[in-house]
């Protein structure tokens, strides 16, 4: 007699009627493959934990961002936020595509010029940019953010140094009607700090200011709150226009969008509740559009958004290394990739997908991965088929700040891949080795060698 | 270990406990590992039948079978008066 799969034996309770803590949503369907190329293969030739993207996803969505602000407004242009993602070959498809970049730092600055970004297309924000920075993008011509009086002081003693005008805006915070207000960056607009610094700038007549940005918080579910920062921003260019005659010539409304992700004690799964592209740019373009601007002076709009990007076209791949029973008699299943690779998964509840083929029965367990500290929970309940040491499982919608925010603790950081066009897998950072990070590390000569 | 007298346990592995109310679903191993320990078969005769049929091992069935029996136990299906 054939012998046939085995799975190992469950047995769960079944809730009648109510909706218990897990939901009642179950996210246990298979998956096999990532654009084509099989998990199984993937896992085989680049390793387990193992970070994948699929540029067929990230081009997708791009194109989708872009058609919902370009058919409801003029003059549109995308900045790709590094932070979210500044592995080199995902910031070249973005270029590829058309993104101009945004960068906070003077490493994501350099890191943009050597993928070929002109200067003049880097907009630089942040609180954070040393003189040598900014002597290079006011000698490269960047836009410079400018975020507090002391960078504004600084950069017009540079001016008188470098006999230069560098352009600049400034950023702008506000009270939108959303909490928390993120009023550490920038220049206040209710207080009159912003219209403050627009007066500085202008009349010492050192440098253009040529933008007014804003970037109002991250995961923003409310659109209707960046129709009231493009307002405000829009009352500032109409009241540059009145008193100095000059025109602003471009807006920027930072990021924010929401990633189809699901909020930790959200109820509804973040793709069925988060707003689209065309929710954002309906609220911002109106705003732009029904403001003061006649139609020759309307402003470029910049949009900086990162996670509502990438996060889709992000996946983690990982195994299976053990199966627990909790105290209380919940299952654990403890995976090879924790919360030192996988940092999101404090904000959300990671959709975790089984990578091989699966009977309907399920149980209720915890994700833990293998740190040995009790922080490290991936979902503190999901609904998932058992799962045997081995088996493997895709995590998704990881693409937006995994991969610059992880932490190289205990363990090191895994292979990134990136399946093309045509579902072949790229490797795009290699995996981090014990010669690499001790080449980093230096032991003073009378520390070398010891007796035990 | 013995499954519950009163305990119904229908071909599609639902599972009815009358004592608290509370009902379960099992998955097909799991429907033949309590029917087995309905007919009151040993450990031994149910690892044998479970080896024969699936593609496994011993360690696996071991610690598998051990944890199904707890949560059995817990789930007051079965009693653990010998
Ligand atoms: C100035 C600025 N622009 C853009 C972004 C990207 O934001 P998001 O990923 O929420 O779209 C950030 C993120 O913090 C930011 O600080």
């Amino acid at each position: 007699m054939e012998k046939i799969r085995y799975e190992r034996p469950v047995i769960k309770k079944l809730n009648t009627g109510v909706m218990n803590k897990y939901g009642t949503r179950t996210e246990y369907a298979p998956v096999t493959n990532i654009d084509g190329a099989r998990v199984k293969d993937l896992i085989a030739e680049f390793g387990s934990p193992l970070f994948v993207m699929s540029e067929q996803t990230i081009r997708k969505t791009y194109k989708d961002a872009v058609r919902a602000f370009t058919t409801r407004y003029p003059k549109v242009q995308f900045a790709w936020s590094y932070k979210t993602h500044y592995n080199n070959a995902i910031c070249s498809v973005f270029h590829q595509e058309g993104s101009w970049s945004e960068v906070v730092s003077g490493f994501e600055y350099n890191k943009a010029l050597l993928n070929g970004v002109p200067g003049n297309k880097i907009i630089f924000n942040g609180p954070d940019k040393t003189d040598d920075d900014l002597i290079l993008a006011i000698n490269n011509e960047s836009m410079i953010h400018i975020d507090h009086l002391d960078e504004l002081y600084r950069i017009i003693e540079l001016t008188d140094e470098l006999k230069k005008r560098p352009k600049v805006a400034i950023r702008v915070n506000m009270d939108t009607g959303v909490y928390p207000m993120w009023d550490r960056f920038g220049f206040n607009y209710e207080s009159g700090q912003a219209w403050d610094a627009i007066n500085k700038i202008i009349l010492t007549n050192k440098m253009d200011l040529i933008g007014l940005h804003s970037h109002i918080g991250t995961f923003m579910l409310t659109p209707s709150a960046y129709a009231v920062a493009a307002t405000k921003l829009s009352d500032l260019a109409f009241h540059i226009k009145s008193k100095f005659g000059k025109n602003i010539t471009y807006i920027d409304m930072g990021g924010g969008f929401a990633s189809r992700n699901t909020l930790k004690g959200s109820y509804l799964m973040g793709a069925d509740s988060v707003p689209t592209f065309d929710d954002y740019a309906e609220a911002i373009c109106s705003a732009l559009l029904n403001s003061e601007y006649s139609k020759e002076d309307l402003p470029l709009l910049i949009l900086e958004s990162g996670r509502s990007l990438v996060d889709e076209a992000g996946f983690l791949l990982g195994t299976v290394l053990a199966n627990k029973r909790l105290s209380d008699g919940r299952k654990a299943t403890i995976m090879d990739f924790g919360v030192n690779i996988l940092f999101t998964s404090f904000w959300y509840e990671h959709k975790i997908s089984p990578a091989q083929e699966f009977s309907h029965y399920t149980e209720d367990s915890v994700i833990y991965g293998p740190l040995c500290m009790n922080i490290d929970v991936i979902r503190e309940n999901i609904t998932l088929p058992p799962m045997k040491k081995g088996d493997n499982v895709v995590v998704h919608t990881v693409g937006a700040y995994n991969m610059t925010q992880w932490m190289q603790f205990i363990a090191m950081r895994p292979n990134i891949v990136m399946i093309d066009m045509d579902g072949k897998p790229h490797l795009i950072r290699k995996k981090e080795t014990l010669e690499y990070m001790n080449s980093l590390e230096i032991t003073p000569e009378y520390l070398k060698g010891f007796k035990l | 270990m013995k499954i519950k007298k009163n305990v119904a346990i229908s071909e599609s592995g639902f599972i009815f406990n009358p004592t608290t109310g509370d009902s379960f679903s099992t998955n097909p191993i799991g429907l033949e590992i309590i029917r087995m320990l309905k007919e009151e078969k040993s450990k031994d005769e149910i690892r044998k039948s479970i080896l024969s049929k699936y593609i496994t091992d011993d360690s696996t069935f071991e610690k598998d079978y051990y944890d199904f029996v707890m949560m059995l136990q817990t789930n007051q299906v079965a009693d653990d008066s010998e």
